[in-house]
This record gives structure tokens, C-alpha cells and sequence, in this order.
């Protein structure tokens, strides 16, 4: 039918590569949250060119690629309510438990840290829960 | 050479996150879905990404970053309440809008005004994130 799982899997590869150069070379763990927030809250000022570097790659190879090959369905809602407060819940979130997907899902499950483990199977489950909710139960997503 | 690096990996972050389809908030709300129509997507996205970077921490081993500098400590294995609340809040945010930090910021050139309304309010939800984290000690 579709090779979804394909693409999912080599994108994961190339997510889990740029990961790995981080740690590498930077001796840094790339946790998206981290990254940005640093910059907002100014707790990671001392780093803030580094941080930006890669804000700037994260925000134009996509552009780039869209630009080349087409724009992706992103279908995100237009119920602008919802989105603002995704976006205060995820930016609140992130940063009270120190880490989202990149950080504790790839970088902390891959190193078997038990706060990774841990995180991720509280914002799996919150996650999921609040998909039945809002979905299937108030139609509101 | 240390922007160099992040900013190859930035970029490569970001074509991974579009090729794996993660931009597109119906693949992960579809995960999420367990009682709809299951996307099993991004569960090869989270094992794709962990294979290279269990290499990559195996490899840490008496070693140290290329650029120099320390690998860094393992966090204490504690899962305190600041880890649960703050994973529980942002696994709301993640199923009601289907998009967390990384992939938000890869899809603000082509998200719209939907795309660019979601980075604002993390980033205030980023900014207050430290008075809510006090009210937690």
C-alpha cells in the first residue's frame, strides 16, 4: 500500500545520525527542547552560537527540501484555541521534565537512562489518552 | 567548527523529520491513536533514530568529544515529579496539535499560520516554564 514505515525508518536513521554527530563532535546530547529553550530562558546563553547553528539547519534544510520537492501536508488544525494551548502545554512540559522526543525518546533510550524511559512512557501515555479524549470523545481534534 | 557540526546535524535533524514523515501531525496523532485508524510510522522513526545513537554512546567509551570537552554525565536515575508532570503536560500538548519541539521548528516555513502560532505559544510556554517549575520544588 504505502512505504510509510520505509521512510519512517530511514528518517529515523538520518534523525539518530544527526544525534550521534551532536554527541560526537559537540559532546552534547540534541534534545530539541533543550536547545531552544536554553535560548529563551537564557539558561544556555554560555553555548548560544551553537545553539543557533543548528536552529538555522533545522529550520532550512526543510525549507530547502520543500522548496525542491514540494510542500508536505503538515494538517495542522486550524482551531487556532487548540493550537495555542498545544504550544504553551508542549513549551511548558519540555522544560519542567528536561527533555521531548529527541532528548529523552532517542538520546535517553539509547543510552537505556531510566528517566528517558520513564519520560517517554508518561508523555506516550498522556499523549494517547488525550488523542481518545479530544477525539473520539469531545470531536474537538 | 563546533557551529559547523550543529548546524550539519540541525539539518540533518530537520531532513529526517520531514522524509520520516514526522512533520505531518496526522502521522503522529495517528500513533497516538490507538482506537482509530493505528499509524504504526512512528515507531519505526523512534527505532530507526535509537540504532545509531546506541552505537554512537557505546562508542563514548573512554573517549572524549572530538572537539573537545566531556561526554556528557548520566542524568541520577531519578524519576522525580518534575519528570512526570512535565512529560504528562507536554504529551497533552503533543496529541492535541500532533507536533512536539523539533519538528515544529522544521515545519515553520511551509505550517502556515497554524505552524508559526504553535512556535510562538511554546516559546512563552518555554519562557514561564521556570516559574511553573518552581511552584514544583
Amino acid at each position: 500500500m504505502n512505504h510509510d514505515w520505509l521512510m519512517g525508518l530511514l528518517g529515523g536513521g538520518l534523525i539518530g545520525t544527526s544525534a550521534a554527530i551532536f554527541l560526537l563532535v559537540n559532546g552534547k546530547i540534541m534534545g530539541a527542547s533543550g536547545l531552544i529553550g536554553g535560548l529563551v530562558d537564557k539558561s544556555g546563553m554560555s553555548n548560544w552560537q551553537e545553539r543557533a547553528a543548528w536552529l538555522v539547519g533545522l529550520f532550512a534544510v526543510p525549507a530547502i527540501m520543500t522548496l525542491i520537492w514540494g510542500v508536505k501536508p503538515t494538517n495542522i488544525t486550524s482551531n487556532l484555541a487548540v493550537i495555542v494551548a498545544a504550544g504553551l502545554f508542549v513549551g511548558v512540559g519540555t522544560r519542567i521534565a528536561n527533555g521531548c522526543t529527541s532528548g529523552h525518546g532517542i538520546c535517553g533510550i539509547s543510552r537505556l537512562s531510566l528517566r528517558g524511559i520513564v519520560a517517554t512512557v508518561f508523555y506516550i501515555l498522556a499523549g494517547g489518552l488525550t488523542v481518545v479524549i479530544f477525539k473520539h470523545v469531545l470531536g474537538v481534534i | 567548527m563546533r557551529n559547523l557540526a550543529a548546524l550539519i546535524a540541525g539539518g540533518l535533524f530537520g531532513a529526517g523529520l520531514l522524509i520520516s514523515g514526522m512533520t505531518n501531525t496526522l502521522k503522529v496523532q495517528g500513533w497516538l491513536d490507538v482506537f482509530g485508524q493505528w499509524d504504526p510510522t512512528l515507531a519505526f522513526v523512534m527505532g530507526g533514530g535509537i540504532i545509531p545513537m546506541a552505537i554512537a554512546w557505546a562508542f563514548t567509551k573512554n573517549r572524549t568529544p572530538l572537539l573537545g570537552g566531556e561526554f556528557p554525565a548520566r542524568s541520577k536515575p531519578e524519576a522525580d515529579k518534575k519528570l512526570i508532570v512535565g512529560s504528562v503536560l507536554f504529551g497533552i500538548g503533543w496529541g492535541l496539535a500532533g507536533l512536539c519541539p523539533g519538528p515544529s521548528i522544521a515545519a515553520l516555513s511551509f505550517g502556515g499560520i497554524g505552524g508559526i502560532t504553535f512556535v510562538a505559544a511554546m516559546l512563552v510556554g518555554m519562557l514561564f516554564a521556570p516559574k511553573v517549575r518552581a511552584l514544583l520544588d
